[in-house]
């Protein structure tokens, strides 16, 4: 009976109306001016409260409390708009944004785009926990300082580690935090002269080497194998008692689990060097590995990827650190403790590496997370981590029979919870890449996919993650998209080279605007000047 | 519990008829074939302990609010903190902005499904630069602290030099988190931080120390308006020109929601302005609405290349007078070249940015000019009726925007005690200076904005009167 994926992806790929499971889309398109643009002099968006007289006659002129020289001349150039017409702009805006709700946001890779309960918005936008004020009484923030501990002991049950702080404001601050928290560790023990290198690989964030560069370290990079991730060797020579540490994902972006992982950490503590893990993307591993488990010595988790927390257009996001014992005294300050049954904002922390931010972090996030962790419990985790890597193994199977998909690395070995795919087969035989796949697949109301971070070491990347979010349906309409483009990229290239077709906008120039100092416009006062050649209100 | 099929609203696919059918297409028998991917030994074999789920949204909610609910908001009290994080208004319609599911959802989407964020993005940088008075603004960060330490590295990448000049009265949270940021002097790479004198009666800075302190060394002279001590510096364009006499660049962090009425840092001759868009149509957060932006002159473009956050540029389609948004040299970042960018970057404040365009525009200039007169009108009458108190003194110039510093000294009490005393009276008084500033005694920085009105303000003075007699 079986039908073959080649002949299964293949019947997908068709429209609705023809049997398939491709929508026939048209995104919304306004033609809307710029903000910058539109109103009429005199126009106003809201009224704000006016001194009351008495007020007024006890002070007097606000101006005289206005230092000599200091009193803005002109007025700034800004939107004379009524309420309306203000909403409706950004609704149009909103309307032009396709977002995770709203598409099949299986398309981005290495950001876990799962579903964030509304139930977690409405607890964020009450006022017990919108209008807080950081510096407020301890006593009066009792319940945030609540969820932020019980959350901290979630994660370390999750991870397996002793201590945490949620004081960074994302992934790559929690990653950046590893790095001084490293450093801290190396100059408590006088060891920093010695230790200036940091190892990482290819495959990790972009932020796994780029935090400890800033944090003042050498970054050594270190490159795969044939199974995708270094050989034990290989990471071996890069050790010496120069290493800081590493700084490494596992399963990195290629979806490959390195079942050598708890090699490389013993490599390290063997000369002296401490180990962190990236885990920015621990879907596909809740409850069912541990980093402590295989010896690290720090990790973090994405409180916005896999805890749930919308992205919000790339934030407010949360990052939490977890450390060992051993590592705990030098955590950020302040430090969320329960001591007599109440909680504490510990700021007595002689070995801190200070701070990494004011206040004390995005625990908006954290309130959604502690929502999440909760509604799932500890077979709801588990569950998380299954149906994500079984979502991922389907998909592989449906991307594997589209012509111009190859998976590089480490055949025959299955994926946890994504994969990057290249198109290079593709390229070759069209010449079409993954920057026109990605621009033409958008058209049937698919979220545009993530390609890869830099450099390309995959050519022509792309890498889906098909989260526990997603039903049989979305998966199966995703491969369906890459099918149908792909097929275009062979049989019908000029609808593949004019994408795309039915989004907000047409092609864009991509070219020069983006390098040339004469042409970018960094605002719409920047490009009157430089493009309309327009100087001062339009 | 483990025995039953967890079927959860979020998780589809856990339907057992779904996941048999996919687990046999696939040819498995579970999902544990394919965790034989990780070894035996590293596999967690336990269950995790943690609570047991909350599994109806109607019992999580009830759960979750209860804990909020232990919280008391600046709603139930009146809240006179700011320091870095203010009480303004939010007004209705930016919410309603920011809740839509599509922005809410959004990630790093494509230039053409996600334009709309691209296009409220760059509507952001290009209303906060008409505040600011500059051509160049990035897309935001963390927050004002973060916002001045890759300042300062930017500073020293465009100038080759490791120093820059801090005004001492900055706040000290602030400071350690731009000492983090700028790297222990021990480091090769570290920005190092030194500072210059404040007027000790005004809260402004001292500019005869400045001139003693700069020389050519300085990669930048760094000042604030307001101050953190709540004072507007009258010495701006003094400042700027002092450090270019010596080659330094003149970078000013400023509380944007102040120039409605104060001189932006453009027409002051700042080479870079950072600082935080809170103030511009976010609630609090317990600081979470916090966000910290950079400006920076476009008239040399080594600005824009050392620039540390990522840029977006203004571009057209191949159909005449249509606009996208895509970013710009993205190469310097950490995303276009891992160790070798500029800096680091990492998912910011998207959401945010969102916020401050639908605040700005529907401000407008006459909103701007109307809430800084508010502000200033409402936090005088605050220090007049304050001053009035017995034993209470309102110190430094009267020069301030929204906050002022109050000092208790006269009344014998501490102002962790004032402010115990005030939360009977559903007050949450000004920020405890006296730790950070020993100099001033016990002393709080009060913040009055719009958001309190005169009765607001009486009964603070009430409350103040009664629990410092």
């Amino acid at each position: 009976m079986s039908e073959t994926p080649q002949e299964k992806v293949a019947r997908l790929a068709r429209l609705r109306r023809d049997g398939g499971v491709l929508r026939d889309y048209r995104s919304p398109r306004y033609d809307e001016p710029f903000i910058m643009e539109q109103g009429s002099p005199g126009e106003r968006g809201v009224l704000v409260p006016l001194a009351e007289d008495a007020v007024k006659q006890a002070v007097g002129e606000p101006a005289d409390y206005i230092p000599e020289g200091m009193a803005r001349a002109a007025a700034p150039v800004l939107p004379e708009m009524s309420q309306h017409q203000v909403l409706r702009h950004y609704l149009r805006y909103s309307q032009m944004t396709l977002g995770m709700d709203l598409g099949s946001d299986i398309s981005e890779g290495t950001c876990t785009m799962k579903y964030s309960p509304k139930l977690h918005e409405e607890l964020v936008r009450y006022h017990r926990a919108a209008d807080l004020h950081p510096w407020q009484d301890e006593g009066t923030l009792q319940g945030l300082l609540e969820i932020v501990y019980e959350t901290g002991q979630y994660l370390k049950e999750i991870s397996g580690m002793d201590g945490f702080t949620l004081q960074p404001g994302g992934g790559s601050h929690a990653v950046y935090t590893n790095a001084c928290v490293m450093r801290r560790y190396f100059e408590a023990r006088g060891e920093l002269g010695q230790r200036d290198e940091m190892i990482t690989t290819i495959f990790s964030h972009p932020c796994d080497a780029a935090t400890p560069k800033v944090a003042g370290f050498k970054v050594i990079t270190v490159m795969p194998d044939d199974n995708g991730y270094p050989d034990l060797e290989a990471f071996k020579a890069a050790v010496s008692e120069r290493t800081v540490g590493c700084m490494i994902t596992n399963p990195e972006d290629t979806g490959i689990y390195n079942p050598q992982i708890d090699k490389y950490v013993e490599v390290l503590h063997d000369a002296g060097a401490l180990a962190f893990t990236d885990q920015a993307n621990a879907n596909g591993i809740l409850g069912i590995a541990r980093a402590r488990d295989a010896g690290f010595d720090a990790c973090h988790f994405n409180l916005h990827k896999t805890f749930s927390s919308p992205h919000g257009c790339e934030g407010p996001a949360s990052g939490a650190y977890m450390v060992t014992e051993e590592l705990a005294p030098y955590l950020p300050v302040p430090v969320v403790t329960r001591a007599g049954g109440k909680y504490h904002l510990d700021y007595d922390r002689p070995e801190s590496i200070g701070r990494v931010r004011g206040f004390l972090g995005n625990w908006l996030c954290v309130i959604r997370a502690y929502a999440w962790i909760r509604n799932m419990g500890p077979d709801g985790l588990r569950e998380v981590a299954e149906i994500s890597v079984l979502n991922n193994n389907y998909l592989d199977m449906l991307l594997m029979a589209v012509k111009g998909v190859t998976r590089p690395y480490a055949e025959g070995h299955r994926r946890l919870d994504q994969v990057r795919y290249s198109l290079e087969e593709l390229k070759e035989d069209t010449g079409f890449g993954t920057e026109a796949v990605r621009d033409r697949m958008v058209d049937f109301g698919i979220q545009s996919y993530w390609m890869s971070h830099h450099p390309w070491v995959v050519p022509e990347p792309f890498t889906p993650e098909p989260c526990e979010t997603y039903d049989k349906n979305d998966l199966d309409e995703w491969a369906a998209t890459i099918k149908k483009v792909s097929d275009e990229a062979y049989h019908e290239p000029d609808v593949v080279r004019e994408a795309p077709h039915a989004q907000p906008i047409d092609q864009m120039r991509r070219t020069e605007a983006m390098e040339d100092p004469a042409q970018w416009a960094f605002t719409w006062r920047a490009y009157k000047k430089k493009a309309l050649g327009r100087q001062g209100p339009a | 519990m483990a025995d039953k099929p967890f079927i959860h609203p979020y998780i589809p696919n856990a339907a057992p008829a779904t996941k048999e059918a996919m687990l046999r297409e696939l040819g498995l028998g579970s999902v544990e074939e394919i965790y034989a991917e990780i070894p035996e030994r590293l596999r967690f074999r336990g269950r995790l302990d943690i609570p047991e789920p909350i599994l109806a949204e109607r019992d999580l909610r009830k759960h979750v609010m209860g804990l909020l609910d232990k919280n008391t908001s600046g709603v139930d009290h009146l809240n006179f903190c700011g320091a870095g994080c203010w009480q303004h208004h939010v007004p209705s319609v930016v919410d309603e902005v920011i809740n839509r599911a599509e922005f809410v959802s959004a990630y790093c989407g494509g230039d053409y499904s996600d334009l709309g964020k691209y296009l409220s993005r760059f509507e952001f940088n290009s209303m906060l630069a008409e505040l600011l008075d500059f051509d160049a603004v990035a897309n935001p960060i963390y927050d004002w602290g973060d916002v001045a330490g890759r300042s300062f590295r930017m500073a020293r990448r465009i100038t080759g030099r490791d120093k820059v000049l801090v005004p001492s009265h900055i706040s000290p949270m602030r400071l350690m988190e731009i000492r983090t940021l700028c790297q222990p002097e021990s480091m090769p790479n570290s920005t190092k931080i030194r500072f210059y004198e404040w007027d000790r009666e005004t809260g402004k800075v001292d500019l005869d120390d400045l001139r003693a302190k700069v020389d050519d060394s300085h990669a930048a002279v760094y000042w604030e308006s307001p101050g953190y001590l709540g004072t507007i510096e009258a010495h701006g364009a003094e400042i700027v020109a002092i450090a270019h006499e010596h080659g330094a660049l003149a970078i000013n962090g400023v509380d944007p929601i102040t120039l409605g009425v104060l001189t932006p840092p453009g027409a002051l001759g700042a080479d870079i302005a950072c600082g935080d868009i809170q103030a511009l149509g976010m609630h609090m957060h317990a600081g979470a609405g916090c966000s910290g932006f950079i400006a920076f002159r476009d008239d040399d473009p080594v600005f824009a290349q050392e620039c540390p956050l990522e840029l977006y540029t203004v571009m057209e389609t191949k159909t005449p007078g249509q606009y996208a948004v895509g970013e710009a040299i993205a190469e310097r970042t950490s995303y276009g070249s891992r160790d070798q960018g500029v800096d680091w970057v990492g998912t910011a404040s998207g959401l945010w940015t969102i916020a401050a365009a639908v605040y700005m525009a529907v401000m407008g200039p006459q909103g701007f000019k109307e809430l800084g007169e508010t502000c200033i009108a409402r936090s005088h009458y605050a220090a007049k009726l304050l001053a009035e108190v017995p034993g209470v003194e309102v110190r430094l110039s009267p020069h301030f925007f929204k906050e002022f510093v109050v000092d208790f000294d006269g009344t014998g009490k501490s102002v962790a005690d004032v402010n115990k005393q005030l939360l009977a009276h559903e007050i949450f008084g000004g920020k405890d200076l006296s730790a950070e500033f020993p100099e001033l005694g016990q002393s709080a920085l009060y913040c009055v904005t719009e958001y309190h009105d005169q009765a607001d303000i009486e009964k603070l003075a009430a409350a103040v009167e009664e629990v410092t007699a």
